[in-house]
């Protein structure tokens, strides 16, 4: 619909925001604000900006739709902290993305942040406080900056209190600002103010139901008019008691979105699911909400006084849930992911059928749909359904037996879907995480594991009449892999979807790529919590709207993809060689290394890598997304992440304890120097080894390098010795064995968890040898002394990049570091055809040291510097396409 | 005046071409540009084109008066960079007043004497306000974030200035054009809607942002509809997209605006994209063979030319935009 014929209130950031009555409830970020976080204000106080970005960031990562700023401190020149934060912000484009609310109890530091944004905002707030003159003028204002409005519930004699006085101000305040001011009525918000209840007095009595009923005539009464407020102050008597403030809040929100509130700050995590507040707590707190009971207050107060100072969870809490009836109970365990219990449940709601298989289509899947409700609305996060899955895997197994027994076929499934990791790759974190997702939806998955050829997924799809196929790989060869499954389906005449995913994959490549070879439906799926949604789309029976409308949608991202690639400018290979990083190797001291040719670490102790294990990435593999150890304490994710990272951690401790996985490495540094232009040439012994470097071809700015790998290293006709170093760490050894042991006790939670963490201790391994090198082995940095986050931000001198990541994309240069280092033979890290590495949890890589060696991406190629490298490969023209293609301009 | 408005619902208006590119065919000298007033100002003054209103005033009324008669409905006045910002580079600050005033009086008498000939074609004047060279929501200094060349204040103030001197030269309409900051843009609409209540009326205000590229952004950031909600809260006549990109690249961000707005929409691309050396290829021909599938879509009720343009490519422009019916914009 049309903006400006809508009603619906309109914001903008970079991007704009509709709250739209389908948006239910607009959650406003609230830690950007001096007076609610001392951090923030610490931060603020001591300038030191970017952590304080990183707050904002933080919370629209996390999912905020609106950020509030708010500066109000008596020690700050509000103006000036107001003015800077938002330009900062404006500089931010991931913050900048959401609109913000200019929150000051001030004028001036309303205006001055209303004259750096460019969005349109929302101020928070006016009033008819100081008068209508003033409350005329300011509101005048703030339509000609071009922002909508909070409004509180404030006049001249005073806050609104109660029901009369909260609609009274109201009505006026809209009549004023619709009728006098011309004000949009839908850019208006009000704030009838939240209070706090269950306060031992009298008159507070009604504070919450007064709120309810105020908003609900609001909304009735006050056409397109909005509602806010801040929802921690209603539970303001419980401080310290987090159990009954959590209840307090989710009951508040609860019936406050029911009357109309569409918008509000409020803090997540403190706050309960409605639905798993106990009976009892919740009953007592809606006693006091909706002010049921004359002694209300008193009861709610008793019952605080039992849960004071215990924690959630707590071993008189695990019984109570004990208590209830058997599919409670095996709800709970499934929503909770609780396995301690889940067979003597199951082995009660089994007597209580006539057939085994009714408490799998009843108590198991009634259970399941709640996790899948929950986690669809956003409520749970992927760690929890894994664990719920692992619960249910346990609940299916012990069951089988008895329904094997009865004979009386297998449970009815919504699907069957076939996943694989292509040929040729050997990743399958993604893949498996998807799987359980779907296995928890009641979608029978059949998982042909990794390194599976085309061959065998069209012949399984085929037997098993497959509902779809979803491929997954983490390489580059595994994205023509997937080109080719799709067009052999295409041959094969197969009619079902094909879902497409993994860490390479893109939707521009899946339209571009994919889509024209099948005629059926190809869809990308960047996450695990999109893929029960796009199955379920696709698989129910009248799918025809939804099919036309994927093909349409990525036919025209094609079209919109293919117009914008043509248009940037590319020089020939000559140029870029001819403007290629020009390093001073005259002033250039290059220092001998200590010790030069291959080495070897084997029996390595993990132990050692802990401190260097960056953990952000670990995070977003199971899409937790925000920065270690930020998200911790992130508002959305941060209660899921510290549980993830707990468990992680156990079973760290216990790999590392049990020394469960092995640690290989062999790396080495070599005479080296640049040959025509673009190869590295490095000396071992009486034998050379050439290395390829690939050219960026954009063109640059004046003054902007065309860079290759080989610029950073002295070139042979200058005639002075330089050098250069490689590597294979795996940590990999070990994983395999543990993972199916993990399946094998139907613990997918684990097996994940596993394969995430051998990942981590790879990279961090990479990075510990990297030091070693800079320090010792090569002995150029012996000074350098970094901790672990300097390391993540790679602050040291030189650069260690891998084969088949953006600096270097061809990753036919792994064959020649495995010849050079004898990696196969020396530490058993293998190759497969596409030249992913065996162990999956391997890093292998180049070492450069010159100052000047940064990380950078290659970025498009022409046909000239493809057919020059083709020449210097020895290889055909089309085998080096096959390695290049996605780096090639015209594919 | 005839109601611009009403003429809008009937046909599709046509908006002049560059006036930058068909200046450089007089090849003006820095003698030329100061004439006999400025021959002893102390700065070089080649290159201010704003200027010529004062020394070369007949040049002027000559490129207003070629795309008129090609049948364009509305020109603009010359007065891209006439702000205090944008003359400060000239030191020519102090000339504000009289750039904008004598920009509109030249294009005014132009546009009455052709309404005159043919009072079926009534012509229009928009006064061309630019976006100044500075930008309020982005810093210059990489290494300083939280920086500013401008503010708010001061770009109202520029403007301000501007848009009195415009509507006291009889200016039909204000266009703020070529915005590539959200923020300058508002700026000058806060300046406008000042002048709007203090002198108590209503001139109808056309805005045009510039789409920079294909992420299909503003240069600040923001995307189509983004731009389109922070600058809806004035009564606008039009909103539309000019300059950066040819008519080819500029349809899909056109075909998103028109879909989200109920104002009219206008559009002046380049024409096309420029060459290895700045130069426009495109030919009245192809631009004409761009713009129909807008007409055809029903995406424009004003439609013209931006950088490269001259009055051949507006003619071809005006030939195939009188076959079409003007968009809807409630549809």
């Amino acid at each position: 619909m049309k903006n400006s014929t809508n009603h619906f209130l309109t914001l903008s950031g970079l991007e704009p925001l509709v709250v739209s009555p389908e948006i239910n409830f607009i959650n406003v970020g609230e830690r950007t604000n001096v007076t609610g976080s001392r951090r923030f204000l610490r931060l603020i106080k001591e300038e030191k900006f970017d952590e304080a970005l990183e707050i904002a960031r933080d919370q629209v990562e996390g999912g905020a739709q609106i950020i509030d700023v708010n500066m109000d401190e008596g020690m700050l020149d509000g103006v000036e902290a107001m003015t800077t934060f938002l330009n900062l912000i404006a500089s931010e484009p991931d913050i900048a993305r959401v609109p913000v609310m200019i929150d000051s109890s001030k004028w001036e530091i309303i205006e001055a942040g209303l004259r750096v944004v460019q969005g349109k905002c929302i101020v928070n707030s006016i009033s008819l406080k100081e008068g209508e003159e003033e409350f005329i003028r300011q509101a005048k204002l703030v339509l000609r900056y071009g922002a909508a409005v909070i409004v509180m519930a404030f006049d001249e004699h005073g806050q609104a209190d109660n029901y009369e006085r909260r609609i009274e101000i109201c009505e006026r305040s809209y009549r004023i600002l619709v009728d006098s001011v011309g004000f949009p009525p839908q850019d208006i918000i009000f704030d009838p103010n939240i209070f706090p209840v269950a306060t031992g007095m009298e008159e507070h009595r009604k504070n919450a139901l007064d709120f309810f009923n105020a908003t609900k005539w609001i909304r009735e009464h006050l056409p397109y008019a909005n509602v806010s407020g801040g929802v921690s102050n209603v539970s303001f008597s419980f401080r310290g008691n987090n159990t009954v403030r959590e209840a307090m809040h989710s009951a508040f929100l609860y019936h406050a979105i029911k009357n109309g509130m569409n918008m509000g700050i409020v803090n997540p995590t403190l706050l309960e699911v409605y639905d798993d507040i106990p009976q009892e707590l919740l009953k007592r707190v809606e006693d006091v909400l909706l002010d049921r009971r004359d002694d209300a207050t008193e009861r709610l107060l008793d019952f605080a006084e039992t849960l004071k100072g215990k924690k959630k969870e707590h071993d008189h809490a695990v019984q109570e849930w004990r208590n209830d009836a058997v599919q409670e109970r095996i709800t709970h365990a499934l929503v909770k992911g609780i396995d301690a219990f889940i067979i003597e449940d199951v082995e009660e709601a089994r007597q209580s059928v006539s057939s085994p298989i009714e408490v799998i289509e009843g108590h198991l899947m009634k259970g399941m749909n709640v996790v899948g409700d929950l986690f669809g609305s956003g409520k749970m996060f992927l760690p929890q359904v894994v664990k719920s899955a692992r619960v249910m895997k346990k609940a299916v197994a012990y069951l089988q037996p008895f329904i094997e027994a009865e004979k009386d076929g297998a449970a009815q499934f919504a699907g069957k879907i076939l996943m694989a990791t292509v040929k040729g790759d050997v990743h399958d974190i993604g893949k498996n995480i998807v799987s359980v997702v779907l296995g928890c939806n009641n979608y029978e998955i059949i998982d042909l594991g990794v390194m599976v050829p085309p061959e065998k997924i069209i012949e399984t799809a085929k037997k098993e009449q497959v509902d779809a196929i979803g491929l997954s790989g983490l390489i580059t060869p595994s994205l023509d892999e997937m080109v080719y499954v799709s067009k052999s389906m295409e041959k094969e005449a197969l009619d079902i979807p094909l879902l497409i995913g993994g860490a390479t994959t893109s939707k521009a490549h899946s339209a571009v790529k994919i889509a024209p070879n099948y005629s059926h439906s190809v869809v990308h799926v960047n996450d695990a919590s999109r893929a029960v949604t796009v199955v379920g789309n696709l698989l129910k029976k009248d799918n025809s709207n939804y099919k036309a409308q994927i093909r349409d949608e990525y036919k025209k991202f094609r079209e919109q993809f293919l117009s914008r690639t043509k248009r940037k400018e590319y020089i020939s290979i000559e140029q870029a060689r001819k403007n290629k990083l020009k390093i001073d190797w005259n002033s250039t001291q290059i220092v001998t290394p200590k010790t030069l040719g291959p080495q070897t670490i084997e029996n390595f102790d993990l132990k050692t890598l802990e401190p260097y294990i960056d953990w952000s990435p670990f995070f977003r593999s199971w899409d937790l997304h925000g920065k270690y150890p930020e998200i911790l304490n992130d508002e959305v994710v941060g209660k899921q992440a510290t549980e993830l990272f707990q468990d992680a951690q156990k079973l760290l401790k216990k790999v590392l304890d049990q020394k469960l996985l092995k640690a290989k490495a062999v790396y080495g540094i070599f005479p080296a120097n640049t040959v025509n232009h673009d190869d590295i040439e490095l000396t071992y012994g009486d034998k050379q080894f050439n290395f390829l470097t690939l050219r960026q071809q954009l063109k640059k700015r004046q003054g902007v390098p065309n860079i290759a790998l080989a610029d950073f290293i002295a070139p042979k006709e200058l005639g002075k010795q330089d050098y250069m170093g490689c590597f294979c760490v795996s940590t990999g050894f070990g994983t395999q064995a543990l993972a199916q042991q993990f399946e094998a006790e139907l613990d997918d939670y684990n097996s994940i968890m596993i394969k995430a963490l051998a990942d981590r201790l790879a990279e961090a391994f990479a990075e510990y040898l990297h030091e070693f090198v800079r320090k010792n082995t090569w002995g150029y940095a012996s000074e350098e002394y970094l901790n672990n986050e300097e390391l993540i931000k790679e602050t040291y001198k030189g650069i260690r990049p891998a084969p088949g990541y953006p600096a270097c994309p061809d990753h036919l240069e792994k064959n020649t570091i495995w010849k050079l280092l004898n990696v196969k033979e020396t530490i058993g890290v293998e190759l497969t055809e596409s030249l992913a590495m065996w162990p999956a949890a391997s890093v292998s890589g180049y070492y450069f040291a010159h100052p000047e060696s940064k990380y950078f991406g290659l970025g498009k190629i022409t046909d000239d510097q493809l057919k020059d490298y083709s020449q210097r490969r020895e290889i055909d023209l089309d085998q080096a396409k096959k390695w290049l293609n996605p780096n090639l301009i015209n594919e | 005046m005839s109601n611009i408005r009403q003429l809008l619902e009937k046909r599709i208006l046509v908006l002049d071409g560059a006036m930058g590119t068909m200046l450089q065919q007089y090849n003006f000298s820095e003698e030329d540009y100061r004439g006999e007033r400025f021959k002893h100002f102390p700065t070089s003054v080649k290159g201010n084109n704003d200027l010529l209103s004062i020394t070369q005033p007949d040049a002027i009324a000559e490129i207003h008066a070629k795309y008129f008669e090609v049948g364009a409905d509305i020109v603009e006045t010359n007065t891209f960079s006439a702000t205090t910002i944008g003359m400060a580079d000239y030191q020519m600050e102090d000339l504000v007043y009289e750039l904008n005033y004598n920009s509109a009086k030249i294009a005014k008498q132009v546009a009455d004497q052709f309404t005159k000939q043919n009072p079926q074609k009534p012509r229009f004047v928009a006064g061309s306000i630019g976006p100044t060279n500075k930008t309020a929501s982005l810093s210059p200094d990489v290494n300083r974030p939280e920086y500013r060349a401008t503010s708010f204040e001061e770009l109202r103030i520029a403007y301000k200035a501007q848009i009195e001197a415009l509507i006291d030269g009889g200016v039909d309409l204000l266009l703020v054009e070529t915005v590539f900051d959200t923020l300058n843009a508002k700026a000058a609409l806060f300046a406008i809607e000042e002048v709007k209540e203090e002198r108590n009326i209503n001139i109808p205000i056309m805005v045009s942002g510039t789409i920079t590229d294909a992420s299909g952004r503003t240069l600040s950031g923001q995307t189509v509809e983004a731009f389109l909600t922070s600058i809806a809260h004035v009564p606008l006549l039009s909103v539309g997209f000019n300059c950066a990109l040819g008519a080819q690249q500029l349809k899909p961000y056109l075909q998103r605006l028109s879909h989200a707005t109920t104002f009219f929409t206008s559009a002046h691309p380049n024409a096309g994209l420029p060459n290895a050396f700045g130069e426009y290829d495109e030919t009245p021909q192809q631009t004409q063979q761009f713009i129909e599938p807008y007409l055809q879509d029903g995406l424009v009720n004003i439609i013209g030319g931006c950088c490269g343009t001259t009055p051949e490519h507006i003619k071809a422009i005006a030939e195939v935009a009188e076959k079409y019916q003007p968009r809807d914009c409630f549809k």
